[in-house]
This record gives structure tokens, sequence and C-alpha cells, in this order.
């Protein structure tokens, strides 16, 4: 299906990725005209390889920042530098292309923190305008679509599941059994890990080979559950909906009577092309959507469109995750498989007695890549290069895994998506500015994770654990907050639909949306929220309100 | 490597068509790239650098950076995709020149010095730019992908254990397998 610009098509998305391709697809399928502006380009499975330099060092399916730079501060108070501070999916399918498909549900406790935890000064916390009872249908139906492995009840942990997961959990890696055995010694529950990752073969794809390259790359199987994989080429089929990648959004078209007509972007050739339509929906990630929000200022929203709140960019929450590695007496090879097949929700929960706001999740995974595993993967006390150096590769490669702690990010308006007033991207658009430092108690939640991580290994028998633990932010790949979704149009940028609060037919559906981090994995909620979204805009659209 | 005749079966089974793991093999493995012309570095800075790249990963008992090609990939990242380590690379290798005439007046080149002279040359330079160039190209020229050069009979792979397929199966390791016994 292709669709001239000027044709008033019914909605055009921007951003092709885990929202976008799920928005796409509910709206062609429910009878809609549909154009959907990715600004990276359209691969096919035959384009991927295992190309570790490409895809993990160079990070070669994420933003470039040569091409677009991103410029970072700590605070306010410090110049922004040239620094990649974010990572996004750039291609159609955008991050679930190349995630690791981690694929858990938030909790029901996750929706209402603040009002079970109170006030925490400084910061923005707050209570989601909906409940896990409101998401849950929409969880199911991303994980029938997309095919997610998993065992429901396995988790004691989980909130309420109207069924089970559509395909069984993945088989356990040594890091998985070893993880388990830890943990179990300690009186905790770890369980399979629930994956957007076909364990059998499910809706025409193939079942996964295990061949091991999932973070980072893309897979040539079509077994990870990326929007490539599955409702784009759904979408698609149902020949009203046109992808049309190399389309790099830079404006947001808005008439007189104060509602959206279009977007303006940037073709394959640098040219400038307004799409119309009848409403708009941005799917742009955490980053990406206010920067072309703020983009599109008007006379009317001097500020940024859609921003009588104030609140559109600030309260960006990070990917707040750290590894320990540890090393084991036996071959673990646990460069097979899939990232992670074990994950513990024991210590999700807050609890006052801890002294600070917060709680964990982990799981049990895949340390390094062979020549990532080189440069940074040994213990601290082997020598850097030289016979023992050697030695050491061929003795710790095969028998190292780590654990991730996943813990959150509190929302705060100082830590924020701004244009940057100096720095322009190779199209002359203006940087995406970030600031962003961590609370205290973000830290010290993560510091008592990371003794939780320890003692499991520990009491999983590791000969040797090591690891670092960043206090100072480093890069982030769940970007949420921007645009955080409330039921106060003077405290929030969208409403529980991600309808924005000032212009009718304007949706922001993507981590923007999130009002608290839970415990990061992020994907399956941004995914429930676009299935929940799309339905109010058809029904919307449907009752002529769009 | 080819897929197996066994790989093939499990792809008839359902777990993939045959012709998408044929497919999928091929397009994962980009042919693996030899040869020995060089096209940025001079034939006499490349038997340095290889002489050094043998320090960090060393040719014992089994293959080192030497037999991965790291000099190859080295040259090659040079000459593309690296272009920025020029400068590192060509005054890094200038001032280690100048510290081995300081340090042994006698010797003719860097190839020629003795390992422990080597050695100790590279520990005098650990912590500058141009060190950290040469390691990271080293383990990336001995257990990175073939296609750029260096992993040359995937001989990286081999010494830390990793098979080079497509398709496994469980039990992958030690513990996994403890259950199945």
């Amino acid at each position: 299906m292709k669709y001239r610009p000027s044709e008033v098509v019914d909605f055009v998305v921007v951003g092709a990725g885990a929202a976008g391709g799920v928005v796409a697809k509910e709206l062609s399928a429910a009878g809609f005209r549909v154009v959907v502006l990715e600004q990276g380009p359209y691969l096919r499975e035959k384009d991927f390889t295992h190309d570790e330099i490409h895809y993990v060092r160079h990070q070669g399916l994420t933003n470039d920042q040569k091409q677009q730079p991103v410029t970072f501060r700590r605070s306010e108070n410090e110049p922004a530098v040239n620094f990649k501070a974010i990572a996004y999916g750039r291609q159609v399918g955008g991050g679930t292309v190349h995630f690791a498909a981690n694929y858990w549900r938030f909790h029901e406790s996750d929706f209402v923190e603040r009002s079970s935890w109170g006030a925490i000064p400084g910061t923005a916390f707050a209570d989601w305008p909906l409940r896990y009872a409101d998401l849950e249908p929409h969880y199911a139906k991303a994980e029938r679509d997309m095919g997610v492995s998993g065992l429901a009840g396995a988790n004691p942990f989980d909130s309420p599941r109207s069924g089970p997961y559509p395909l069984p959990p993945m088989p356990v890696k040594s890091s998985g059994v070893l993880f388990d055995r830890g943990a179990r010694k300690l009186g905790l529950h770890p369980y399979p890990a629930p994956v957007a990752i076909l364990s059998q073969p499910y809706h025409g794809r193939g079942a996964c080979t295990h061949c091991g390259y999932c973070q980072w790359f893309g897979c040539e199987m079509r077994a990870k559950s990326s929007t490539l994989a599955t409702v784009i080429p759904m979408a698609e089929k149902t020949g009203r909906c046109e992808v049309r990648p190399n389309s790099y959004a830079r404006r947001i078209q808005m008439a007189r009577d104060g509602r959206v007509t279009g977007v303006v972007y940037f073709d394959a050739r640098r040219r400038e092309v307004l799409q119309r339509a009848k409403a708009v929906v941005v799917c742009a990630n955490g980053v990406e959507t206010p920067r072309l929000l703020l983009m599109s200022k008007t006379n009317r929203f001097p500020h940024g469109l859609a921003n009588s709140s104030g609140m559109l960019g600030k309260c960006l929450m990070w990917d707040n995750s750290a590894g320990v590695q540890c090393v084991f007496e036996h071959p673990l090879n646990d460069y097979k498989g899939i990232r992670a097949t074990r994950v513990l929700q024991d210590y999700y929960d807050c609890d006052p007695k801890r002294g600070f706001y917060g709680g964990g999740a982990m799981d049990a995974r895949f340390g390094s890549f062979p020549a990532s595993f080189g440069l940074g993967g040994l213990p601290p006390d082997v020598p850097r290069w030289g016979a023992e150096f050697k030695k050491a590769l061929a003795w710790y490669f095969p028998r190292t895994m780590m654990i991730v702690g996943h813990s959150p990010s509190l929302p705060m308006e100082r830590n924020n998506v701004t244009l940057d007033p100096a720095v322009k991207d190779a199209w002359g658009l203006p940087a995406a500015r970030i600031t962003f430092d961590y609370h205290a108690d973000d830290v010290k939640c993560a510091k008592w994770l990371w003794q939780k991580q320890i003692e499991i290994l520990e009491a999983a028998g590791a000969k040797k654990v090591w690891g670092k633990l960043n206090e100072k932010p480093g890069m982030s790949v769940h970007l949420m907050g921007t645009c955080r979704m409330g039921h106060d149009a003077r405290t929030s940028v969208v409403n529980a639909f991600s309808q924005s609060h000032d212009v009718k037919n304007l949706f922001l559906v993507d981590g923007s949306n999130f009002v608290t981090s839970a415990r990061q994995q992020p994907t399956a909620t941004i995914q429930a929220l676009a299935y929940r979204a799309s339905g109010y805009m058809i029904e919307a659209a449907r009752r002529g309100e769009l | 490597m080819s897929i197996s005749r066994r790989d093939l079966a499990l792809g008839l089974m359902g777990l993939a068509s045959a012709e998408e793991l044929a497919a999928a093999w091929q397009h994962a493995h980009d042919a693996a790239a030899g040869g020995t012309k060089l096209e940025y570095l001079s034939a006499a800075d490349a038997s340095e650098i290889e002489a050094l790249v043998s320090q960090i990963i060393p040719s014992d008992d089994t293959p080192g950076a030497k037999e991965a090609g790291a000099v190859y990939f080295i040259d090659r990242a040079l000459a593309s995709w690296d272009r920025g380590q020029r400068e590192v690379y060509r005054a890094g290798l200038a001032d280690l020149q100048q510290r081995r005439r300081a340090a042994f007046p006698l010797s003719a080149s860097i190839a020629g010095l003795a390992s422990e002279q080597a050695v100790a040359l590279l520990q005098g330079i650990e912590t500058t730019p141009f060190f950290e160039a040469l390691r990271t190209h080293t383990i990336l020229g001995f257990s990175g992908p073939p296609s750029y050069g260096g992993n040359r009979g995937k001989v990286g792979w081999t010494h830390i254990g990793v098979e080079d397929k497509m398709i496994f199966e469980p039990p992958f390791g030690y513990y996994d397998a403890e259950g199945t016994r």
C-alpha cells in the first residue's frame, strides 16, 4: 500500500517501534488508512548478521551519535557535552529488533506506589491514572500477538493473569540453573524468564534455534518477537497501512482550529514532505517524542506542542541496572541460547524498613560476546594482556555469567529532554539535550539490590564474583516519563489513553507515558498501553471525534 | 563450517524451514576475509605491530593474535572503519621506537627484540592511548568477526570454546546438563 503525502489518511504514526507497530496494526485492522513514518531503514532478516563489531561495539541498530548527536549534562548548571546518553532502536521494528526480549508485566503495586508509599520530596512521584486491571487484557493481547514464552503461575509475585503465556518457557541455561540453585537456598522464588522469543513455532514463524545472538542483534530466524516480525507484517497485510522508512519527522503540523493536520518529515533525500492525516500518533520513544513536540512549537504552544502543563520532556527516567559477574568451576557455555532464562522478583515491592524508596528485580544472563568479553569481561585481578590474559580468556569465557539487577529511577522534573541551543544534527535540527542525575534513593536501591545479587551468586557456589556499580549515569536504553499520563491536564501531558490533554487528535504513545519506572523492562507495558490507546482511538474515530 | 545434515533435519522438523536455515546461515556469516595484502600500513610498520600484538595475545601451545591475523585486522580497520585511530598509531609507534632506541640501543626493530624486551617496552606504555588502541584492536582481531580480516580459522573463538553454529540444542553447559543426567 502506498499513499500520496497530499492524501489525507486517517492516521499518521511517527515511529515503527514497540508502540508504533502495535498502533499501526490495530488501526489498519480496524479499517483505517495508516501511514507510519520511520526515521530508520527497513531492514529484513537477510540484512542481519552476527557481526559483533557492527552490532555490539558500534550499536549498529541504534541511533548514530555522529548523525544525530545527543548532548548530556547531570544538571542544568553544567555545560552539556556530546555523549550518547540514550540509545534507541532506529529501524522498522525499533528497539524490539535488538532488545534482549525480557517481557515482564508491571505489577498491581506499580500503578499505585505513590498512594502506598507516600510523597517523596523533590520528585514528581505519582500514581498512574490507570490500574493493572485496566491493562491486563492488553498485556494478554500483546503476549498473543507477539508470541511470548513463559510459565504462568511460576512467579508468586506476579499480578493476576487472565490466561497462560501463549508459548511454554525457553529451555533453562546453566546460568539459570545456578541462579535457581542459589536463590532457592536463600528461600527465594526464581522462575522462567518471560521473553518475547518463540520456544515453539508460532503464527508461521519458526522456533528459536538458540544461536545466542539476541541482544543488540536482529534475529535472522524471526524467532525474536519484534514488531518487525509480528504486528508490522500484519498491518501491511490489511492493505491499508504503509510503512515509510527513512522518513525523519521534523514537525507536527497544526491548523488554526487547534487540531493537528499532519507531520512534516525529511524523506530519504532530505526533502521536506508533509503527510496529511486526520490524526497524529507519535510513538517515537521517550526522548524523540518530546523532542518532536518541542520542535513543533506554535504561537498557541510557545513551549512545545501540547505542553500547556509545562511537563513535556520532564521526568525522564533512566534504565537503572547493574550487572554482577561471576565464574563457576565448570563450563556454562552461556553464549548459547537466549540472554536470560531465569528472573526473580522477591524484592520487587517497596519496604519502608529499607529506609529508601524502591525495590528490585533481577535476571540471570549471559555476560558478553566473545570480543567484548576480552575487552572488559574479565575480573580486575586478571592481567589485561600477555600469556596470563590469554589463559584467562579461555578459562573464564565459558564459565562466566552475570546477574543483572533492575531497580527504579524516580521521576524528577530536573531530569529532562530539551532542545540543545547550539548543537544540530545532520539535518540541521536541534540535538536532544539530556539532563539527568539519579535521586539518592535510586542509588541506595541499586546498591542494596547489588548486595542481594552477590548473596545469590555466593549461595550458588560461585568461585569469584566481580563487577562495578556505577553511581554516575551511563547510557540508558529505557526511555521513560517525558510525556507522562495523568487525569490532571495541569500536571500531565496525556490522559490515561495516551491522548494529548491539549490537542484531541494527537496521541503520544510510548515509554514517555510512564508515570513511574517500575523495575525496568518497559516493553510489555509500552505495548499494552499501545493496545489500550489504539482501542480508544478506534472508538473515537468511529464516533467522528478525531 | 556448513549446515550439518542434522541441522537440516531439525529444520525440517519445524523449527524453521531448511531454506530459511540455509539462508540465515549464509547471511549470518559473511565470508571470512583472508590474504596478506596491506591496505594502509607499510610492511615495516606491520611487522612492528605484529610483534606487539604477539605480546598482547601470545602464541604458545595454541594460536595467538599473530595466527589470528590481528595485524591484518588492524590494517583494514585503519584503512576503513577506524581511520580516526591513524594518528594514534603513527604517534604511538614513533614514540615506542624512540623508547626502544633509548632502552635497547643495539636493537634495530621491535620485531627484532627478545620477548622480555618487547614486554618491558609495552609495560612502559600501558596507560597510553596507543596501547589502548592496540589492545582493543588485538582483541577484536583475535576473537571478533572473521569478516574483518582477523580471527582467521576462527582461532580466537576456538580458544575460548565458542562453536560457530546457528543452531544449538540444550543442554548447553555443565549445570543445565546435570538435571538431565
